[in-house]
């Protein structure tokens, strides 16, 4: 798949089973016990290959994107020199409505993404049939990395203008096109709901069967059960996947790009079109600043994700 | 059912609970047979323990009135009315889960509170009787906190009062003692008692802990292989045992050989002839069942025991001695007794003259 992981790191949603409160004594708060525990001598020389590595995959690419986004092109009259002028021009015009439309589209497909996605593990988790669900899970694993140019071939295929099913069902005539806002929504959730369905599929598992006949036994039906006890224990892994799918669907372009190419405006189809100076020459600074745009609004939606987290899972600590 | 039922009367006094009948239930999972045939009836206001071996049936039987599992045959009455179609959120039971099974997201008042939430209770009325609840089982300073900031103790305290918070007039208890350390575990058993009392509300008590079957309950009922074996007082079940496996399961017993007799429903045991208690086998070499404290030993060089292990209990001493023909008896005796026996003495046998419970030979 060519989908980019997402920007900002993803949040690793506690299972319920881990926080049954399954102790025979007091466990004191985690964040206190983490403090308490002294660093060991050697503890910092273990985790440096792991620091370098960061600084050289993230932490140089940052740095280029930021000074970068900052300088003029290459070229430019008066020579390089610190400006402003490639984000002011990230956020205007046709770069504004890509910025916006990307996110609608991951918004919009991340929320399926966990309504879909939250039923069909469930499904997988209780069924009975073993076999159904170990092909389930692989064929998950599979499919959310399905994408690009095969998966757009696939639905061009399939559901393109001249596809097998456009043309069994007639659905020109009833609206559909593939090459719009709709049609790539329905192209991403082909991998976004695999990857929901591998997401929660842990959380679910860790639901114990008690809590809903706990529940019952006090009383509450499916629906209270659900929307009372399962729901809100699933919270924070819920909200963990629809931050993860969202940046999946944030970061994603060589399918759009196959399929809508610029017909649907996309931040990310804008930044390639910047880089290659398809549209106008001399654009990679801007690019740079489109870049830093992602960068800030996945920045945003963590800020937004966190305190609902915690708030969800306030019962952790 | 192949077991004695002691219809001992209902407690008097304690009529707040209701009736519960189990009548000829059946229960298999694929080839395994949980429930074969279950009648047993649970008298307003008393705590009936079911008490068995893994495998059973006891929880089974206890899901089944709880609604959470569907009997194959069989049905299930509370107060005379059929229950056994009624679905678990309308049954009106409360139940006490052997792993703490206390929502991890709700504080231990709001856990009190669910099922009143679930059935619209205003908010105000819901505290105030959760915070009663808790208030009776001892943690109303506790009432913030989370289950994992509580110990194992304090939410089975939680449990039963989330339980108890709709007013049922069936208690069920699934194990709740099991997972909690010995000394929790025996004040929790004293209080879930004193509560039952309190409340006078029916109870059915799983639990695979003969001590404490026989501490809380009113009657006790033994299962084997999804059937009750005997229902008795915990007294009247460790005196007059009706079977063996009731004998062996409650309390300790040792076997001895016994030799049939010309007279009727007698036999000889260690040179004495004792009467039979219950059904006499009509063929094959016999067991008799004698329990360690109806075993008399004194100390006598010439005796035919020889003492082979001693284990201290406090103001009793367990020894057992082997037979001559190696069999080994386990005695009670006083510990200061039990001083004049040391390993490797010899000592004389003796047992008392009333009915003993015999059972076909067990080759060991």
């Amino acid at each position: 798949m060519t989908t980019a992981p997402a920007a900002a790191p993803l949040p690793a949603g506690p299972s319920p089973e881990e926080a049954g409160g399954s102790a025979a004594a007091p466990t004191p708060p985690k964040g206190r016990a983490v403090a308490r525990r002294r660093p060991q001598a050697g503890g910092g020389l273990a985790v440096l290959p792991l620091i370098v590595f960061v600084a050289v995959v993230f932490g140089l690419p940052a740095f280029a994107i930021v000074t970068g986004a900052f300088k003029t092109a290459p070229g430019a009259p008066g020579g390089v020199h610190w400006t402003t002028a490639n984000l002011t021009a990230s956020v205007q015009g046709a770069y504004r409505t890509a910025l916006w439309g990307s996110v609608k589209l991951s918004a919009l497909t991340a929320a399926l993404g966990v309504v879909l996605g939250l039923p069909l593990a469930h499904a997988v988790v209780t069924s009975r049939f073993r076999a159904l669900r170990e092909a389930v899970l692989a064929a998950s694993g599979v499919l959310a990395n399905f994408g690009g140019v095969p998966l757009a071939f696939a639905f061009v295929a399939t559901l393109g203008n001249s596809g097998e099913l456009t043309k069994a069902l007639d659905l020109t005539q009833h609206g559909w096109s593939l090459y719009s806002f709709t049609g790539l929504t329905v192209v991403y959730l082909y991998f976004l709901v695999p990857l929901m369905v591998l997401t929660i599929t842990p959380a679910l598992e860790g639901l114990r069967v008690q809590w809903r006949e706990a529940a019952q036994n006090s009383g509450a039906t499916t629906r209270q059960y659900w929307l009372h006890v399962a729901l809100p224990i699933l919270a924070p892994s819920l909200l963990g996947g629809f931050v993860l799918l969202f940046g999946s669907a944030f970061a994603a372009y060589a399918t759009a790009a196959a399929i809508v190419g610029s017909s649907v405006p996309l931040i990310t189809l804008q930044i390639a079109n910047a880089l290659s100076g398809n549209v106008l020459a001399g654009q990679g600074n801007v690019a740079l600043a489109l870049s830093l745009d992602m960068v800030v609004i996945a920045g945003v939606v963590m800020a937004l994700y966190i305190p609902l987290q915690r708030r969800s899972a306030r019962w952790l600590r | 059912m192949t077991a004695t039922e002691a219809e001992a009367p209902a407690p008097t006094g304690r009529t707040g609970g209701a009736t519960v009948e189990f009548r000829g239930l059946r229960r298999a999972f694929g080839t395994t047979v949980a429930l074969d045939g279950l009648d047993l009836t649970a008298h307003p206001g008393e705590l009936l323990a079911l008490l068995g071996p893994s495998g059973c049936g006891k929880t089974t039987a206890l899901r089944v009135l709880a609604g959470f599992e569907q009997p194959d045959a069989g049905d299930v009455l509370v107060d005379g009315r059929d229950i056994t179609a009624v679905s678990a959120h309308r049954r009106g039971t409360g139940m006490v889960f052997q792993s703490y099974s206390l929502f991890p997201h709700l504080t231990a008042l709001e856990n009190t509170a669910f099922g009143l939430r679930m059935r619209g209770t205003g908010r105000a009325e819901r505290q105030r009787r959760a915070a009663e609840l808790l208030d009776l089982v001892g943690l109303s300073h506790l009432a913030d906190r989370f289950p994992h900031q509580m110990s194992g103790g304090q939410q089975q305290r939680v449990a039963l009062a989330r339980a108890l918070a709709l007013r049922p007039r069936v208690l069920l208890l699934d194990e709740p003692l099991s997972a909690l350390d010995a000394k929790v575990r025996l004040s929790l058993r004293e209080e879930i008692r004193r509560l039952q009392l309190d409340l006078g509300i029916t109870t059915l008590f799983v639990t695979h802990d003969q001590e404490e079957a026989l501490s809380m309950a009113d009657r006790v009922a033994v299962l084997r292989s999804g059937r009750v074996e005997q229902v008795a007082e915990p007294g009247e079940l460790y005196a007059r045992p009706a079977t063996a496996f009731v004998a062996e399961f409650v309390g300790t017993m040792s076997r001895v050989p016994a030799e049939r007799t010309s007279s009727t429903g007698t036999v000889d045991v260690l040179g004495m002839r004792l009467p039979v208690s219950g059904e006499l086998p009509a063929a094959g070499e016999l067991d008799a069942l004698v329990r360690p404290e109806a075993v008399a030993l004194t100390a006598d060089p010439h005796g035919p025991a020889t003492v082979v292990a001693a284990a201290f209990l406090g103001a009793t001493t367990r020894l057992t001695v082997r037979l001559p023909e190696g069999t080994e008896v386990k005695a009670d005796l006083p510990t200061e007794t039990a001083a004049a026996l040391p390993i490797g003495s010899r000592a004389a046998l003796a047992l008392p003259e009333r009915p003993v419970l015999v059972d076909h030979r067990r080759v060991p």
